[in-house]
């Protein structure tokens, strides 16, 4: 590998440069069944086990549309602002890929099923308008297991394919130029592909894992000098998998390619590569024939022409728009502007619905996501939503909390437990023993000991100075290593010095 | 050999009906006839006789018990190797695919099955279709059984050669641009295209998705609609397929039997007549034209003035789709894998590559390049959408011709059976024996062909076609029918008595 | 429309993966050539306003209900390979992307 390239600082390369971005999402639809044949979509069976003559482009066999999968491109392309092509068609597009099991991918070209749409995100409080080119159909590739030195593809001695993931629905959602972003670029990058996956869940058409790939996010970007109206040469950054990942991509993007323009060389059209690793690009080979894809329409497909109540029909099934619906949950959680605003931020809005919906209150939900979890999943450098604790856990922890079964110390326990993969929080708690001690007797004679080896404090309370207690309270707790209700602790000191 | 080879499906359906022989002995009479010619004709690629006979006890069993599966029950079939069978080998006449058994059966073949028809064995081809004379399966050619130095005609000619010697009473066939239909005609035999979509075309290896349909190729007319019926009707499993009921054919063929053309109207196509016909094959067809008037038809000259660009749109857009179908033989999955010489540690892409040239022969090699180039940036305007509006044209020929006529006639193919090797370094040559074919593919609509007589200036079988209206099939087996009643009644027997005596045939009678 | 030259059946073979010697691309690409040179009379029909056909039969809406249909084994799937190893299809190593 060539060694890192120099970078501009981002400040002075937003100085200088206007960066424009393109952001290619591709969304695996979470059908029950492929995109053009009945075989099963569920992630993680077994290899060639959810494959059929179809999928595995067997010679003879055929492809047969799955309307559920029409449905929900048209959902998309709706809840995008989109129109509905009237008309349109299948397209192969033609290159040669092990994984891919045809050598040529059925999607849609020059028809795609939705276009001209747009969506605003909104970042600091501010909103952005991303227009969005088109929202079109195909299907995914299988996946190849690189067996070798290294893993990677280079060095490899050979590969071993697996194509359960042939054929799984994709669409793919491709915005128009992005400008005007200045230095925000990086976080309404972010923020739109956060937008866009809290909009497909609220649909209900996808599992937008991005872990697992059902989301997949490939970053257009150029710069131009500032002031300047004609677009630069852009590179297209594939495999940027999370979120942080795409602001990171877009910043490294930015620093790279300014710092080869202050250079005065230029910036290749190519094909890069993101590390989420090191945090770099790094260019993909460049291949002789990669834009000649011959793309002609599958004729084993006929033509799709919506009919306008169909459409009409599936509009009416439209969630409320994420503007009006993060309104409606700011006044129902009875969060301030600010509040909302670093919970949609940080990328929370979902997993504090989800967690509201567990039975946490809005407060403690946020409490826990902003903080607590917002640390760990920073400290792992991962999307909170991958965290690996779900809206479920939280919600049970803040019970066992409220239930005084355990206090917010033993709290943050339960969730290294959780984090650890040793279960559920009623099993970590049952297994680190973690409950606060509710024996009576136990904890009221500690607080006598603590009231005892604290007399001036103790008369301090007396007097009412009831703020004191905290010290007794602190002592007490420190005497059963955390594992009590300090609220019930307070109480006994306050009926005893009362 | 034994009588029963002879006789026509409908024939050995009624003998079967009566008990007056069993679908055992049957498919044992045609595997023993196979033995005996298929040494010079080389119809087949792969016998299955302990499949054959073992379908064919089950037939029997059915019977005894007083089900059969439907009319051609125990009425044995050869398939055309194009179409994939469960655990059979599909070759598709190409090395690339030497030894793949497919795990799974083309709808087609699963509706033989399920009717009964004991499949014989898969029958040679041009590889992957591409060919007008067979001589392009990497597994050598098939002989006409006229004469075993020409060719059967193509891509089929497997299916019909096998027909024509009696090596099966049915066969299924596959036509793009007149693979079912050409080689008819050169061998006195009857075969179909049926309306595009009126087939399956799940499990049918794809030479041109848009162009391709399956169909039936037999010995007379009446064959062709009992085998149509079984194999035709909407499937599910491949989206271009018609979703209505397959017309009455059987009824049409028995209708048409009677003879009673009057009200009909017959369009002479005058652009697929007159030059470049050879003068035997228009005489015989103008005959037939004569016995139809005396039938009662009208006769009406048609002109489709966009046929002429027939071929150029047709080896456009074949060779495009065919271009990408052929992508996914790449020794990745399945077929033949073979390594480049002196390369170590070979990629995949270099892999591909030496597979690719080791196991397509020439003619696919030059439709693959061919289909590339018209598809690529650049070109695509000029080649690949051009010929797709000239599709259109052609279509609106057909349809301005079918307001005068109801049906439209021609010569099936332009000459006799050609000698082996004639033409098989001269495409160009070879692409003209499909002029009068090739509209009906792009169009849609469905063709049949059938023997007209012989040619005078070489006794060789030549081939009457029939043009219907997309969905009216049914036409094709009226017309058809009164014409071969009226050439039978001319001729006195079946143009094929007339085919002579295999040699091997005779050493293996002498044998016995 | 310009002639095809044996550079240009160079190029298309290796788009389409196929490994020509030079033999077979002297042999191939005159052939070639007579071809395109007998089909090249179609840029001249005049179609401007004429729309393309790429289906034979007007059908459209042709879809399939989202429901499970039994597919193949592994074995199944596999048993044509040229090349198996954990339940997967062995290739040659991928060139192209890290």
């Amino acid at each position: 590998m060539t060694a890192a390239p120099a970078l501009m600082s981002f400040e002075e390369a937003l100085e200088r440069f206007d960066p424009v971005m393109g952001l290619e999402v591709h969304v695996e639809l979470n059908t029950v069944t492929k995109m053009f044949c009945g075989c099963p979509t569920e992630f993680g069976a077994e290899p060639n086990t959810q494959v059929c003559p179809t999928c595995l482009g067997l010679p003879g066999a055929m492809p047969v549309v799955n309307e559920k999968a029409v449905e929900s491109a048209i959902r998309i392309g709706l809840a995008l602002n989109c129109s509905i092509a009237p008309w349109c068609r299948f397209a192969r597009k033609n290159y040669f890929y092990p994984d891919m099991p045809k050598n040529f991918q059925t999607s849609q070209y020059d028809e795609p099923i939705a276009f001209d749409g747009w969506t605003e995100v909104e970042v600091d409080g501010e909103t952005f308008r991303v227009e969005i080119e088109r929202a079109h159909m195909e299907e995914d590739t299988g996946k190849s297991l690189h067996v070798g030195t290294s893993g990677r593809i280079h060095g490899a001695d050979y590969s071993l394919v697996d194509y359960n993931r042939a054929g799984i629905p994709l669409i793919e959602i491709v915005t128009k130029p992005i400008t005007g972003t200045g230095d925000k670029a990086p976080l309404v990058a972010k923020a739109y592909v956060a937008h866009l996956r809290e909009l497909l869940l609220g649909l209900g058409v996808s599992d937008v894992r991005m872990e697992q790939g059902s989301l997949r996010c490939d970053v257009n970007l150029s710069l131009k000098p500032a002031g300047e109206e004609r677009f630069g040469t852009r590179t297209e950054t594939k495999n940027v998998n999370s979120l942080r990942s795409v602001e990171r991509a877009v910043r490294y993007e930015i620093g790279r390619q300014a710092a080869r323009l202050a250079e005065g060389e230029s910036i290749v059209q190519e094909t890069r590569h993101w590390h989420e690793d090191t945090g770099i690009t790094t260019s993909g080979r460049e291949k002789s024939d990669a834009e000649d894809y011959r793309y002609f329409p599958e004729p084993d497909l006929v033509p799709i022409a919506p009919a306008d109540s169909w459409v009409e029909d599936l509009r009416a099934t439209l969630p409320e728009p994420p503007r009006e619906h993060r309104a409606r949950l700011q006044k129902e959680w009875g969060f301030s502007d600010l509040e909302m605003r670093d919970t949609v931020g940080a990328g929370a809005l979902l997993l504090v619905e989800q967690t509201v919906a567990a039975g946490a209150t809005p407060a403690t939900a946020r409490k826990w996501w902003l903080s607590d979890m917002a640390r760990r999943a920073n400290e792992r450098g991962v999307d909170l939503a991958d965290l690996g604790v779900s809206p479920a856990d939280v919600a049970r922890v803040q019970e066992l909390v409220d239930e005084g079964k355990i206090n917010d110390k033993l709290a943050r326990q339960v969730f290294d437990g959780v984090l650890a993969g040793e279960g559920t929080p009623d099993e970590v708690v049952a297994t680190r023993g973690l409950a606060v001690v509710s024996d009576e007797g136990a904890l009221s004679e500690a607080v006598d000991r603590a009231i005892a080896a604290n007399p001036e404090v103790a008369d301090k309370i007396r007097d009412g100075k009831v703020a004191a207690a905290g010290a007794l309270i602190g002592a007490v707790m420190t005497e059963m290593r955390g594992q009590a209700d300090a609220a019930r602790v307070r109480e006994l000191i306050l009926q005893k010095l009362s | 050999m034994s009588d029963l080879i002879r006789r026509t499906a409908a024939e050995l359906a009624d003998a079967l009906s009566a008990g007056e022989t069993t679908s055992v002995e049957l498919t044992e009479v045609y595997l023993d006839r196979i033995a005996a010619v298929d040494g010079d004709v080389h119809a087949f690629l792969h016998v299955d006789a302990e499949g054959a006979l073992a379908q064919a006890g089950a037939s029997d069993e059915r019977r005894a018990a007083g089900k059969t599966a439907g009319p051609l029950d125990g009425v044995p079939i050869a398939v055309k190797d194009v179409l994939t069978t469960k655990g059979l080998p599909t070759t598709c006449g190409s090395r690339i695919l030497e030894g793949w058994v497919p795990p799974y059966d083309a709808t087609l073949v699963t509706r033989l099955r399920e009717a009964g028809l004991p499949i014989l064995g898969k029958t040679n081809m041009d590889e992957f279709a591409m060919g007008s004379s067979t001589e392009h399966s990497a597994y050598g050619p098939t002989r006409n059984p006229w004469d075993l130095d020409r060719i059967p005609g193509g891509s089929g000619g497997g299916s019909a050669a096998a027909v024509a010697a009696f090596e099966a009473p049915l066969a299924i066939g596959t036509d793009t641009g007149g693979s079912i239909r050409q080689p008819g005609a050169v061998t006195g035999t009857v075969g179909v295209k049926p309306t595009y979509g009126g087939v399956s075309r799940y499990g049918l290896v794809a030479l041109a998705n848009s162009l391709d349909q399956a169909g039936p190729v037999t010995r007379t007319i009446l064959d062709s609609a009992l085998l149509h019926e079984v194999i035709g009707g909407h499937d599910p499993l491949d989206s271009t397929s018609i979703d209505q009921p397959v017309p009455p054919l059987v009824e049409a063929a028995r209708q048409g039997a009677a003879g009673d053309m009057k009200g009909l109207r017959v369009g002479v196509v005058r652009e697929l007549t007159g030059e470049g016909y050879q003068p035997g094959v228009q005489a015989r067809f103008d005959e037939s034209v004569q016995l139809l008037v005396d039938a009662g038809a009208e006769v009406v000259e048609v002109s489709c003035p966009s046929f002429v660009h027939a071929l150029a749109a047709y080896y456009l857009i074949l060779p495009s789709e065919a271009s990408s179908n052929l992508a996914k033989f790449d020794a990745m999955r399945y077929g033949l894998r073979v390594y480049p010489e002196g390369v170590e540690d070979p990629n995949a892409e270099e892999v591909m590559r030496a597979t690719r040239d080791a196991g397509f022969g020439d003619e696919v090699k030059r439709r693959i390049i061919l289909g590339t180039y018209a598809l690529s940036s650049g070109y695509y305007d000029a080649y690949y959408g051009q010929a797709q509006k000239v599709r259109t044209l052609i279509s609106r020929d057909f349809a301005a011709a079918f307001e005068s006529a109801d049906v439209l006639v021609s010569p099936t193919a332009p000459t006799t059976a050609f000698k082996l090797g004639e033409k098989l370094d001269d495409p160009v040559a070879m692409y003209l024996n499909d002029i009068a074919t090739i509209p009906a593919n792009l169009a849609g609509v469905p063709g049949l062909s059938l023997p007209s007589g012989l040619a005078d200036e070489d006794g060789l079988p030549t081939g009457f076609q029939i043009l219907a209206p997309a969905m009216a099939d049914d036409r094709l087996y009226r017309v058809g029918a009164a014409l071969e009643a009226a050439l039978l009644d001319r001729w006195g027997v079946p143009l094929l008595d007339k085919a002579p005596a295999l040699a091997g045939a005779a050493r293996k009678e002498a044998v016995r | 429309m310009p002639d095809i030259t044996r550079e240009e059946v160079a190029h298309l073979a290796d788009l389409a993966r196929i490994d020509l010697s030079d033999a077979e691309l002297d042999h191939l690409a005159p052939q070639l050539a007579v071809i395109l040179d007998s089909i090249k009379s179609i840029s001249e029909v005049a179609a401007d306003d004429i729309p393309p056909t790429s289906h034979p039969m007007p059908l459209t809406n042709v879809f399939r209900e989202d429901v499970q249909r039994p597919g193949l084994t592994a074995e199944e799937a596999l048993a044509g390979a040229p090349e198996v190893e954990q339940q997967r299809f062995a290739v040659p190593h991928i060139l192209g992307e890290e």
